[in-house]
């Protein structure tokens, strides 16, 4: 009996899960990175030194502890302590807070930018402190950073790849089933690799028509 | 009108203000001159409550401008500012700028803001412009534009702060007669400027600051035609 069996079209369906949940937990957390970054950084561009401290630990930890570390320990620590949380779910709350440590960052810099004379200069028009952030400085500021912004989303789709080591079935986990059962492991590699290249790249490039289209 | 009793003002250990007593009437134009720190901008910043004042009183309309009771953002409204620099919105078209916080601020529907927007950005001669972004613009359209913004909240009084120290010498002119325009529509100004002839031309009282105190106020022709305060005698020398 042959164990091994070649890769066939009936196995377009399980790839096709594969390149939707790497797309899935990658849009969860982008789009929870960037709301919870938007705040942090928003936070940190108007908050005192300890204020900043403080944040600025917690972020450092996030940033610079490997993904890979934080998913395994994240998600044996919580089943361990009796929740047991699907690999979705704990890939999804690690993916999120991860990407939110850099987009704080991003945010940050893109508040920073707006200058002390431009909000001065709105604040005498008689808007309020609220409506100077929400109408002049999130708008300019994150103008200002969507280069860097996108940089962090599409570093995400890749980092996502690591979920796998919890068990989520993405793109890259579906390839490793995939060569374990065909002994193919160049070929799927490479098929994997170039799916990435094909979320990524036009997701690049339409950044930078956007880019493009908002100079200022 | 506008009451200045006896305003102190400090940045940590620096006086900057030390006692300015001046009233500015309804339909009046009002030039401060004097050297770089003598606390000219720093008084209309005060008068528009961006910054606080350590002790006097500024009245607005009979409203006590530091009072903590005071809506700062509402007494904003009557007030209208323009600085050097322009500060253009970059990401809103001139006709957005100057809608923006007709809108915001005073609940305009986006068709009524921009209507109004458009009369004065018309009135400063950028009627045709409306739709082009700031920044393709020069620094005197939109110093021009800053005053159209501000003059969309329909304030009772303008506030200028060295408005034309940022520009190219060739796009003074255009700026100042922007502010010819607004006085002769009977608008209360306070300018800060070193422009002194222009001073001289537009302003019924100028007033020399050396300091943090007026040394010398009057109308132009006295203050700026035959100075009486040696210090006034010696900045106006060294300046024309």
């Amino acid at each position: 009996m042959n164990l091994f069996t070649p890769l066939s079209w009936n196995d377009s369906g399980f790839i096709l899960t594969g390149i939707m949940n790497t797309i899935y937990i990658s849009v969860v957390a982008i789009v929870i990175g960037t709301i919870l970054g938007l705040l942090i950084g928003f936070l940190r561009a108007e908050s005192n030194k300890s204020v900043n401290m403080v944040l600025g630990g917690f972020l450092d930890i996030l940033r610079s502890v490997p993904l890979i570390i934080q998913l395994i320990l994240f998600s044996t620590y919580v089943g361990a302590m009796g929740h047991p949380l699907s690999p979705f779910i704990a890939g999804s709350i690690i993916l999120s807070l991860y990407t939110m440590a850099f987009m704080s960052e991003v945010f940050r810099s893109g508040f920073d930018s707006v200058p002390t004379s431009m909000r001065t200069a709105s604040r005498s028009l008689g808007m309020s402190y609220l409506q100077t952030v929400i109408h002049i400085r999130v708008p300019i500021g994150m103008r200002a950073v969507f280069p860097s912004w996108l940089g962090v989303a599409l570093s995400v789709i890749k980092d996502s790849a690591l979920v796998s080591v919890i068990g989520y079935m993405e793109l890259l986990r579906t390839g490793e089933q995939l060569i374990s059962r065909t002994q193919e492991p160049l070929m799927i590699l490479i098929g994997i690799g170039l799916f990435y290249f094909m979320i990524s790249y036009p997701l690049s490039r339409y950044g930078k028509h956007v880019e493009r289209k908002m100079a200022i | 009108m506008i009451e200045i009793k006896g305003v102190h003002k400090s940045f940590g250990d620096l006086e900057v203000l030390k006692g300015i007593d001046l009233n500015v009437n309804s339909g009046e134009v009002v030039s401060i001159i004097g050297a770089s720190g003598s606390g000219k901008s720093t008084l209309l910043y005060c008068i528009n409550a961006i910054e606080k004042i350590n002790s006097g009183n500024i009245i607005v309309d009979d409203i006590d401008v530091h009072d903590k009771k005071t809506d700062k953002n509402k007494l904003r409204q009557n007030l209208g500012m323009v600085f050097q620099q322009w500060n253009s919105f970059p990401h809103l078209t001139v006709l957005e700028n100057a809608a923006l916080a007709p809108r915001i601020v005073k609940g305009f529907t986006k068709e009524e803001a921009e209507e109004i927007a458009r009369k004065e950005l018309v009135h400063v001669g950028l009627g045709d412009k409306l739709d082009v972004y700031p920044t393709r613009m020069s620094g005197g359209q939109q110093q021009r534009l800053a005053i159209a913004r501000a003059l969309a909240m329909k304030p009772a009084y303008m506030l200028f702060d060295e408005v034309t120290s940022a520009l190219d010498p060739e796009l003074v002119g255009e700026v100042l007669d922007t502010l010819r325009l607004l006085r002769d529509d009977g608008m209360t100004m306070i300018c800060v400027t070193h422009e002194i002839s222009f001073a001289k031309e537009v302003s019924d009282k100028v007033a020399f600051f050396h300091k943090g105190l007026i040394e010398e106020m009057g109308p132009p022709d006295e203050v700026l035609g035959n100075p009486q305060r040696e210090r006034t005698q010696q900045f106006l020398s060294k300046v024309l």
